[in-house]
């Protein structure tokens, strides 16, 4: 924008903004001070600063034996990935650089398998894995999580690799690159973003999938969204230790969530909005 | 298999006898008093949501994108809510902000001199919105935000110079460049919206009675704690109609855009 802005205006801007920001973030900032009271601060009325204690976290690290949720959910998001890049990769690619007639009705019989609610497949899952022994096993809920956001990764791949341009395929074969050259060497560099930008989206969906997690797990495969939605009933877990709780089950995703606001736009949009 | 489950006589709790039921399982869904409430419920969560998210998206999508200090980090707070996981948003609200006793909303109220109020048990349904609706919020922000930031400049300033006004320039500008985005937000929304789940689970547990039971969550139910799977299945179709009628609208939207 080159018009010049007053300061005064300027100014009026930004504290509404601000307040209007704050206001928004302020159940996760209060979280996150809660976590760093004690008990006995955290139940005794609105205060915004907290003795600066690590004794929650501390405690819900050893008595509620958090880290095999977390550690659940790191092998769920990261495991769900990398299968679904595995498939969604190969996919894409022959999509995007040999497209048929067919190629954008394929695509969206795939994106429109993610608008069914997943409420409506509920009942044959949870049989299925009921018979199959695969309730509550690592294995099955990556599985499912590898599955319900495949469609997005694909179709997030299938753009990015769209842009990338034929005409330089075309320039390197000139060149006397072989099929295993362009793939290596042309190919692969400009795919990465793409490929980075789609994981990164994925890990976080994946991180905070709650129905499948809740559905298909009790206690052994269970991940951080399980494992926090079973404090429901305050019983065992007080205030400030499920706040620290809270913040270790959010702070990853918050962080990765704040570098991949543009990706995040593209991937949930399907692309209808740029 | 949702729908070959849909007409059969199938009860976990006793799984030899499976027989044929035909319509019955709709016929049962149809006159479950709940079934009734919970589509309600679930429309009410549905557009609430929506006329929040939307109209609290453009206003603050019009907002940051004014010249302001410290933009970046703005809107790395406003996005923020977006990638706390449900059942952890859930959590906070129900004891950190609308707890009668301990929450803020409580030590609001009572520093105002009012009674605090009980969220969960007076309003389970507006309480559930307040929590989606500060969930999705960021994603319409995020959203309208990207459309806000693609309009004309100089569209804008020539609209200026023939003597618009703010709220023309809003209304004939603005609003038709964002119409699709728009569009977008609501239609995805609705996808989401449509299968809100552990924020019921983790509040209210859809009650008290049924006072916020939605349609995934009567489902789930039915399933999981009545074990009656032949009625759940049948639920599922139902839902499956709903969110199809939607999703024909985004396929389009989408569809559109990929030539």
């Amino acid at each position: 924008m080159a018009r010049a802005v007053n300061t005064r205006t300027k100014v009026g801007y930004t504290v509404a903004a601000w307040i209007v920001a704050l206001v928004i973030f302020f159940p996760i900032l209060y979280t996150i001070i809660t976590s760093l009271k004690t008990e006995q601060e955290a139940i005794s009325g609105f205060n915004l600063i907290p003795s600066f204690t690590l004794s929650s976290f501390e405690a819900v690290q050893t008595q509620n034996n958090y880290w095999k949720p977390f550690t659940n959910s790191v092998i769920l998001a990261v495991g769900s990935t990398i299968l679904a890049l595995i498939v969604a990769i190969p996919a894409a690619w022959a999509m995007a650089f040999s497209p048929t007639k067919n190629t954008k009705n394929i695509l969206m019989w795939m994106l429109s398998t993610k608008m069914m609610p997943a409420v409506a497949v509920l009942v044959p899952i949870y049989l299925i894995f009921l018979r199959t022994g695969l309730m509550d096993t690592r294995i099955g809920l990556t599985v499912m999580l590898m599955l319900i956001n495949l469609p997005i990764v694909v179709w997030m791949l299938y753009t990015y690799f769209r842009e990338i341009p034929g005409e330089i395929l075309e320039a390197a074969r000139m060149d006397g690159a072989g099929l295993r050259d362009e793939i290596l060497y042309v190919l692969t560099p400009m795919a990465i973003p793409g490929i980075a930008s789609t994981m990164l989206l994925n890990v976080i969906l994946a991180w905070n999938e709650a129905f499948w997690t809740i559905q298909l797990t009790t206690t052994n495969a269970a991940p951080l969204s399980a494992f926090i939605a079973s404090f429901s009933s305050p019983q065992g877990l007080f205030w400030a230790k499920l706040s620290a709780a809270s913040v270790m089950a959010i702070a990853p995703i918050l962080i990765m969530g704040w570098f991949s606001q543009k990706q995040l736009v593209r991937g949930l949009t399907f692309g209808a909005v740029k | 298999m949702t729908l070959y489950y849909s007409f059969l006589n199938y009860n976990l709790l006793n799984p030899a006898s499976i027989s044929w039921a035909g319509w019955f399982n709709y016929q049962y869904f149809y006159t479950d008093p709940a079934f009734f409430d919970a589509i309600w419920n679930t429309l009410a969560l549905v557009l609430g949501v929506l006329a929040i998210t939307v109209i609290g998206g453009i206003a603050i999508a019009l907002l940051i994108d004014k010249p302001i200090f410290g933009q970046g980090i703005v809107r790395i707070l406003i996005i923020s809510p977006f990638f706390v996981m449900p059942p952890v948003a859930a959590l906070i609200w129900k004891n950190m902000i609308m707890h009668p006793s301990y929450g803020v909303f409580a030590d609001i109220s009572r520093a105002l001199g009012l009674q605090p109020v009980d969220w969960f048990a007076q309003y389970p349904l507006t309480s559930i919105i307040i929590i989606v609706a500060w969930q999705w919020l960021p994603f319409a922000t995020l959203i309208l935000l990207t459309a806000l930031q693609s309009l004309d400049g100089e569209q804008m300033e020539a609209a200026e110079m023939d003597g618009a006004g703010a709220v023309s320039r809003f209304i004939h500008l603005t609003l038709p460049h964002m119409a699709r985005a728009i569009t977008v937000v609501v239609l995805i929304q609705t996808i989401f919206l449509l299968g809100i789940y552990a924020e019921i689970l983790v509040t209210t547990n859809g009650g008290p009675g049924n006072a916020s039971t939605n349609l995934t969550y009567l489902i789930y139910r039915a399933a999981r704690l009545n074990f009656d799977i032949g009625g759940a299945a049948a639920g599922g179709i139902i839902a499956v109609i709903l969110a199809n009628i939607v999703a024909f609208f985004l396929m389009r939207a989408v569809g559109k855009n990929l030539d």
